[in-house]
């Protein structure tokens, strides 16, 4: 306080920067690193070469570099609890919560062999090497036990390999290596987590007796499994609780953070492994809890989740640039090389034996080049620094871990961060002389590619299927019943729609990208008589070069399954999905001729898909949609038989399960829909039904008027032909007394 | 696992499918329990919408038109005979198959008729050809947001060029069986696990 003569007068200007010091602070930290992250996505092709930890560290050696020259200290506030309490749970949820499920599912053997097999193989091949070195006198670095070498080797084999995903993605490597090596990355930092507890208290012990081994062994396995019972056990706590939130939307998000972050907490009292408690957790609630929250929270929960796990690990990033800088650093040149050198050598080479033996039980095998892909993605990430920056004084020689951990990190996030592209680009050069291929080829067979995945995809997973089924059983007659407040079961689709929040379908398709779709056929349709005499046009080889290049950048690639998740900080891509469903729609409406009752039956199906997906929303979002779509029915690019304008009926409710008595027709329900609704309906109803539209004949007349008029889009009397459309579309989601549509 | 299922599908369907299509006992039980799981409707037969619920087949571009595969023209229910026969095409060609007699009636997975199934992915309507308008609907489909309708008008010209040896302006069936002859369509063309 200034400004003071006389104590009693009021002090007019006063400062108080020690009160607000931590959390301003700690403000100002968060937001630097995130104008960091703007400045990097302006020119947005940086991304695609360096990755962004590359970026991060730079930004950080900078400021660490301005503080060092005015001789500031970074604050101490990278702690271990502050890490292991504040900044370790945000970046773990995150990654539990958007791992793809289904993949991860399906080539679970593989992932938990490489995550937990391959931790284990790189900790104890390092770490031995490592100690045989420090035997060497030269090296000076006797004195740093065989302990100490373990706890160093496990800190170092986390690896965090997003910047290959990203990578990969581009290049279209065998579409199971995304899922293996995300979910490597996930798990292998829970199996660092307890090595790293388990070598630091086994460094602590002056004398490791063999007993100290097996109890080490016996104590992984508790921890493990521990872990994953916890998880499961608040996630299902979790998930039963969202039964109950319909009516406070508002702290519904709430619940999954609290849950979540107290399955990690009370894992940590017991000294389980609380990384896989929350991973677990959050893997369990997500597909539970999706069902009972309503949308917007659902949006909100994803984008918390992801924001919250990006400010931690930017945190962490800057963080070591600045520490760099600014920390006293022990260097060894020995050490660190021989470091750099055997974390290569034992990734690759585990890599090698550890494909080796687990490819005879893969439908899919991995063939050298994704082996190579495996072993050079592994790049150290934050989990890391953070993991050696938190170790203990008592820990001899902790600065020398602290400076080979940094460089370790350094090195294989700038130099192999932005070689891995330019490299794996070299080694799958998929045509060698790509003018050798004629257009015809190219798209032919991009579009057989298509065919066979879809075909795949209609079959089914093949492998596992019997416990996958087990599963689903279970699921459908235990778990959803329990758990779920709303137990109409959902098929797939239409949590495809949810999940893609395309809950506004219609409202997109006035976005130019509807247009797009109707154009070339249209036209094309005029000009088909002209075709005779079009002249035949010369195409220069620079043009069939232009031709390639333009399709292969823009043609749809396959890998559809993993591509939403390879990107670890941005939510998940739809864009893809999104426009070919919206495509799709905006077709659909355009090509509705009267009488044809599959475009018809179609938009029934899609309509009533958002119309359930709807009905999580509030009343007012249901208004702006409808007012949406009768303006989109006078819009002046619809070619008038086309397009028609539809209208609803009803206004949608919330869902009570008010919705089930509205479409339950009973006998009258004849010609609608029943081969929708998947009832148990008379067989012959369908059958009868198509005939008549078969024959163009007359429309369904009275019966229409006789039934209570369900929610639905209607089409609008504009036109009399067009009647016969004007079957209240009925709900999709009605059907199934059987409960089990989800595919 | 398959037990409930193939009790509703009796031996001697089991013995005329694979006659008819090659696949094993396994395959066709498995097959079987899919269909079954796809067929809201319980009543034998799928419907176009039990295909459009599977949410791969909706964000995979040509879905309608692999879903369109499926059913004969003019029908809109296909039923399991229907589904295997065309699943067929897309077995995988065994070596012990390549060296068949060349009297027995070509099996549904040979060379040609998956080039057939292809073929018919493009040519709605069955003309056997392939025309113009035909390819740019297929083209269309497959290629993202940024492309103009000029440039894709380009290509399809390209490709017609290409392939068309007889001057009609279309691809016929036997033009496009020699535009891919260099093709390995037997491995482009089958489902990768089949066990």
């Amino acid at each position: 306080e200034d400004d003071t003569k006389n104590p009693a007068n009021l002090p007019v200007f006063t400062m108080d920067y020690p009160r607000i010091q931590v959390p301003f602070e700690f403000t100002l930290w968060v937001l630097l690193a995130s104008f960091a992250k703007i400045g990097f996505h302006i020119y947005h092709k940086i991304t695609i070469w360096i990755p962004e930890s590359c970026l991060l560290i730079s930004i950080g050696l900078i400021v660490g570099a301005i503080m060092h020259s005015v001789k500031e200290e970074p604050p101490a506030v990278l702690s271990s609890n502050v890490f292991f309490l504040y900044m370790l749970p945000p970046i773990v949820l995150d990654n539990g919560y958007f791992m793809p499920t289904r993949p991860f599912f399906e080539n679970v053997g593989t992932v938990l062999w490489y995550a937990v097999v391959g931790t284990l193989w790189n900790s104890i091949g390092i770490g031995l090497s490592l100690f045989a070195i420090c035997q060497i006198e030269a090296f000076g670095v006797q004195d740093i036990n065989l302990q100490e070498n373990l706890l160093f080797a496990s800190i170092i084999s986390a690896v965090d390999p997003v910047a290959a995903l990203n990578v990969f993605e581009d290049i279209g490597v065998n579409e199971q290596l995304y899922i293996v090596i995300f979910g490597e990355g996930l798990f292998n930092d829970a199996v660092t987590v307890v090595l790293y507890s388990m070598f630091s208290f086994l460094a602590d012990l002056p004398v490791v007796e063999s007993e100290d081994v097996f109890l080490g062994v016996a104590r992984f396995f508790v921890v493990g499994v521990g872990g994953v019972l916890f998880g499961l056990l608040f996630g299902f706590v979790a998930a039963f609780t969202t039964r109950f939130t319909h009516n406070v939307r508002q702290i519904e998000p709430l619940f999954v953070f609290m849950y979540s972050y107290l399955a990690y907490l009370v894992a940590e009292l017991f000294a389980i492994s609380s990384v896989l408690a929350i991973i677990t957790c959050a893997i369990t609630m997500k597909y539970y809890v999706e069902e009972n929250v309503s949308q917007r929270s659902c949006t909100t929960i994803r984008h918390v989740v992801k924001m919250l796990a990006t400010v931690s690990e930017t945190l962490i990033f800057f963080f070591l640039g600045v520490v760099t800088i600014t920390t006293e650093h022990e260097w060894s040149w020995a050490y660190v090389l021989f470091t750099l050198l055997f974390a290569f050598v034992w990734r690759g080479i585990g890599m090698l034996v550890l494909t080796q033996i687990i490819n005879p039980f893969r439908t899919i095998q991995f063939n050298y080049k994704d082996q190579f892909g495996l072993a050079y993605g592994g790049l150290r990430g934050a989990i890391c620094f953070a993991l050696v920056f938190t170790l203990p004084d008592n820990i001899n020689r902790r600065n020398l871990f602290v400076t080979a951990s940094i460089a370790i990190i350094i090195f294989t996030v700038f130099i192999q961060g932005i070689s891995i592209r330019p490299i794996v680009e070299y080694i799958n050069i998929r045509r060698t002389n790509k003018d050798l291929n004629t257009i015809n080829v190219e798209v032919h067979t991009r579009m057989m590619e298509h065919v066979v995945c879809g075909i795949e995809d209609l079959c089914g997973q093949w492998s596992h299927y019997y416990w996958k089924d087990k599963f689903k059983k279970f699921n459908d007659r235990v778990l959803r019943r329990i758990l779920l407040r709303d137990n109409r079961a959902e098929s797939s689709i239409v949590s495809l729609y949810k999940k893609l929040e395309l809950q506004n379908a219609i409202d997109l398709l006035d976005t130019p990208l509807g247009d797009l779709s109707a154009a070339p056929s249209i036209i094309s349709l005029h000009d088909e008589k002209k075709e005779a005499a079009r002249p035949k046009r010369k195409f220069l080889a620079a043009d069939v070069r232009k031709m390639h290049d333009i399709l292969s950048k823009n043609m749809y690639k396959i890998r559809h399954k993993t591509i939403a998740y390879t990107n670890k900080y941005n939510l998940p891509d739809n864009s893809r999905a999104r426009e070919i469903l919206i495509r799709r729609h905006a077709s659909i409406r355009r090509s509705l001729r009267p009488g044809s009752l599959r475009e018809l039956k179609l938009l029934e199906v899609l309509n009533a898909m958002t119309d359930r997906s709807c009905v999580f929303s509030a009343g007012d979002e249901v208004d702006r949609l409808s007012a949406r779509v009768q303006a989109s029915g006078v819009s002046p690019r619809s070619s008038s038989r086309s397009l028609v304008p539809m209208r609803r009926l009803n206004t949608i409710q919330e869902q009570g399960g008010s919705g089930k008595s509205v479409v339950d027709e009973g006998p009258s329900g004849g010609p609608f829909g029943s081969s929708l609704r998947g009832r148990k309906a008379a067989v012959p109803a369908p059958r009868r039904r198509s005939s008549d539209r078969e024959d163009d004949s007359e429309p369904p007349g009275g019966e229409e008027e006789a039934l209570p008029p369900p929610p639905g889009w209607v089409p609008e009397d504009g036109d009399p032909g067009e009647n016969e459309a004007g079957n209240p579309l009925l709900r999709h989601s009605s059907q199934t007394s059987r409960g089990s549509s989800r595919l | 696992m398959g037990s409930r299922a193939s009790t509703l599908l009796r031996e001697e369907e089991i013995e005329e499918i694979k006659k008819e299509t090659g696949f094993s006992h396994s395959q066709i039980t498995r097959l079987y329990s899919r269909f079954t799981s796809l067929d809201k409707g319980e009543n034998g037969t799928l419907s176009r919408e039990d295909f459009q619920r599977i949410p791969e087949l909706a964000i995979n571009p040509l879905g309608d038109r692999i879903i369109n595969a499926f059913f004969p023209e003019g029908e809109d229910q296909v039923n399991f005979r229907g589904f295997m026969r065309t699943l067929a095409h897309f077995r995988p060609i065994e070596d012990n198959e390549k060296s068949r007699n060349p009297t027995a009636s070509e099996p549904l997975n040979s060379r040609t008729n998956k080039l057939l199934f292809a073929f018919r992915l493009y040519d709605l309507d069955r003309d056997d050809k392939i025309s113009r308008d035909e390819l740019l609907q297929v083209l269309r489909m497959m290629v993202g947001v940024n492309i103009s309708d000029e440039q894709l008008g380009s290509i399809a010209d390209r490709t017609i060029q290409e392939a068309d040896t007889n001057g009609d302006s279309s691809i016929s069936f036997n033009e496009f069986i020699k535009v891919l002859e260099k093709v390995d369509v037997e491995q482009k063309m089958s489902i990768r696990f089949l066990h």
